[in-house]
């Protein structure tokens, strides 16, 4: 197994950990999903038909107008939420959003293209008040290309 | 983050559990975007359209409303974006009593509050507009980005949750557009054509928001000489916010901090793009669909204004709206009122359209209205509503007031 720490700006929310879902697409709570089934819905979105209930989800940066500032408040109380969204760059919204909702939320990696930097299946542990992600992944994976 | 006394008081709960969320919610939110302090704000201006906040959503509102008044208060004039539903039509809209029954709780709550139900998306045309450099807390992408460009004053996009933490506190985090520094200039184009209505005003928008893409970028648009009017500024301004999630635009010669070029850039670092005819040309392509059957023509996103509803009432006079075809016309309850006194609603509802008031189309459940009433084809001069439209499973048409009127009483797209 080969651990890699991230160094992040400090985000908002608890202590999580889980597995990674992740896109160099955009995130848009309002449009992109079906919140009720918990699925990507907008058939464009690269992660359409997946499921994001209680993933760690990597985005490129958040869309969507100010409406999507309530919706992660909605989706965690229904328990249909994912544990945590990490951007390069979020917008105030849902950064507000995450506020709202306790839900951990980070931005701004040192190390360059968050989306890119950790893959989907990697289990990843996100501290948004330490700043810092960490990535565990099995050595057979790293060896394998990624 | 530095509070002062009265804000550690706000934090420690003297000041009550509304105030202690409130103040809890911005320091969290400050902290993510690295605001030094707090900046007091004159006006709060709150979205909260209940399809997005849901029950849940609602009972947040309603736990904060519960408290005891002095506790409940905000402290500063605060007012509310459009509703989800007018309450005088929306059963013939196909929208249901769950859904209106959800939109009179969140009023109680609001009122309870003392937050002022203005229901409008255009109050810096018709409440209160705002002075350059007045700092704000306003919801609503296009309210935010006109009074940040058009007037010169100073707000981020402030969801719900963060407008109401700041009409409680009467402060928000001072980051983004609050800092001078974050309002220079950082993309540069130049626009090669003239726009001929608010569609063109839009599309122009919409090119600019799709190139730019990001909230931390500032374009400064160089090319419109002498200046559009309100609504011109106010459909390109909504669009761009839409297309691009950008808050603030310049354009040099027109908008207040932009007198000069200079003012906003420094113009041998930052080199001009340009938008020409035929970028507008392959924007409006994209939202054709002429000869085919038009459900639904739309007049909102933002809310029609005074002028707009008076040139709506002149390209209907004495014209009949087709029978499988329905135009609506939504603006706010002051331009209503207004339209009302002065006889344009008799004259646009005469033609068998029919003028709503205090909501926006795409926040009114549309899914749900599209399926009531078996709309599919939207027609509109909002590039902000056929950017959105789509995805609640319209087929949006884009252009001019006079086309989409001329289509409304062909019943197809001409």
């Amino acid at each position: 197994m080969e651990t890699i720490e991230l160094r992040c700006h400090l985000g908002v929310g608890p202590v999580v950990s889980g597995e990674a879902l992740v896109t160099d697409d955009n995130f848009s709570a309002r449009y992109d999903l079906d919140r009720i089934a918990g699925i990507f819905s907008r058939p464009q979105h690269k992660l359409a038909g997946q499921s994001y209930v209680g993933k760690i989800m990597v985005f490129n940066t958040a869309k969507g107008g100010v409406a999507s500032a309530w919706m992660l408040h909605e989706m965690k109380l229904r328990g249909v939420a994912p544990k945590a969204i990490l951007f390069n760059n979020v917008n105030p919204i849902l950064a507000q959003g995450a506020a709202l909702a306790d839900m951990a939320m980070c931005d701004r990696f040192a190390d360059g293209d968050v989306t890119r930097l950790i893959k989907t299946g990697d289990q990843v542990e996100v501290r948004p008040e330490q700043g810092l992600v960490t990535i565990t992944r099995s050595s057979g994976r790293l060896c394998g290309g990624d | 983050m530095k509070l002062n006394e009265e804000e550690k008081a706000m934090h420690s709960g003297e000041l009550g559990a509304p105030c202690r969320w409130a103040i809890e919610h911005m320091i969290q939110v400050g902290r993510f975007f690295d605001a030094p302090d707090l900046v007091p704000v004159t006006q709060a201006h709150i979205m909260a359209d209940t399809e997005s906040l849901g029950e849940a959503g609602v009972e947040f509102i309603e736990g904060l409303a519960a408290y005891p008044q002095h506790e409940r208060q905000v402290r500063i004039p605060m007012i509310t974006d459009p509703r989800g539903i007018d309450f005088c039509h929306y059963r013939r809209l196909g929208q249901t009593e769950q859904m209106a029954s959800l939109e009179r709780r969140t009023i109680d709550a609001f009122e309870a509050m003392g937050i002022l139900m203005t229901n409008t998306c255009i109050n810096y045309q018709t409440i209160m507009p705002p002075l350059r450099g007045e700092h704000l807390a306003f919801g609503d992408t296009g309210v935010v980005i006109y009074c940040n460009s058009v007037l010169g004053a100073c707000s981020n996009f402030e969801g719900g949750p963060s407008a109401l933490a700041a009409g409680l506190t009467g402060r928000t985090p001072r980051y983004g557009l609050h800092l001078d520094r974050n309002r220079r200039a950082t993309r540069r184009y130049r626009v090669e054509f003239e726009p001929q209505h608010l569609a063109d005003w839009g599309a122009l928008g919409g090119i600019v928001g799709a190139r730019v893409g990001s909230y931390w970028e500032v374009p400064v648009i160089e090319g419109i000489d002498s200046p559009p009017g309100s609504d011109e500024m106010k459909h390109m301004g909504a669009a761009m916010a839409s297309y691009g999630s950008v808050p603030l635009f310049h354009v040099v010669g027109v908008t207040p901090e932009a007198a000069t070029l200079d003012a906003v850039c420094d113009p041998s670092r930052l080199e001009a793009e340009s938008v020409t005819h035929s970028d507008l040309e392959k924007f409006l392509a994209r939202y054709d669909g002429k000869g085919e059957k038009v459900d639904v023509v739309v007049f909102s996103a933002p809310q029609l204004s005074l002028l707009e509803m008076q040139s709506l009432a002149e390209l209907l006079d004495g014209r009949k709206v087709h029978r499988d075809t329905s135009l609506l016309a939504v603006t706010s309850p002051v331009v209503a009122s207004d339209a009302r006194r002065l006889g344009l609603v008799e004259r646009i509802e005469a033609s068998g359209s029919l003028v709503l008031e205090g909501m926006c189309f795409y926040q009114s459940y549309a899914r749900e209205m599209a399926e009531a009433n078996g709309w599919k084809r939207l027609m509109t001069n909002s590039v902000k509503l056929v950017n959105i439209i789509g995805g609640y499973g319209y087929q949006p048409t884009l252009s001019s007031m006079e086309n989409c009127v001329a289509s409304a009483i062909a019943g197809e797209v001409l």
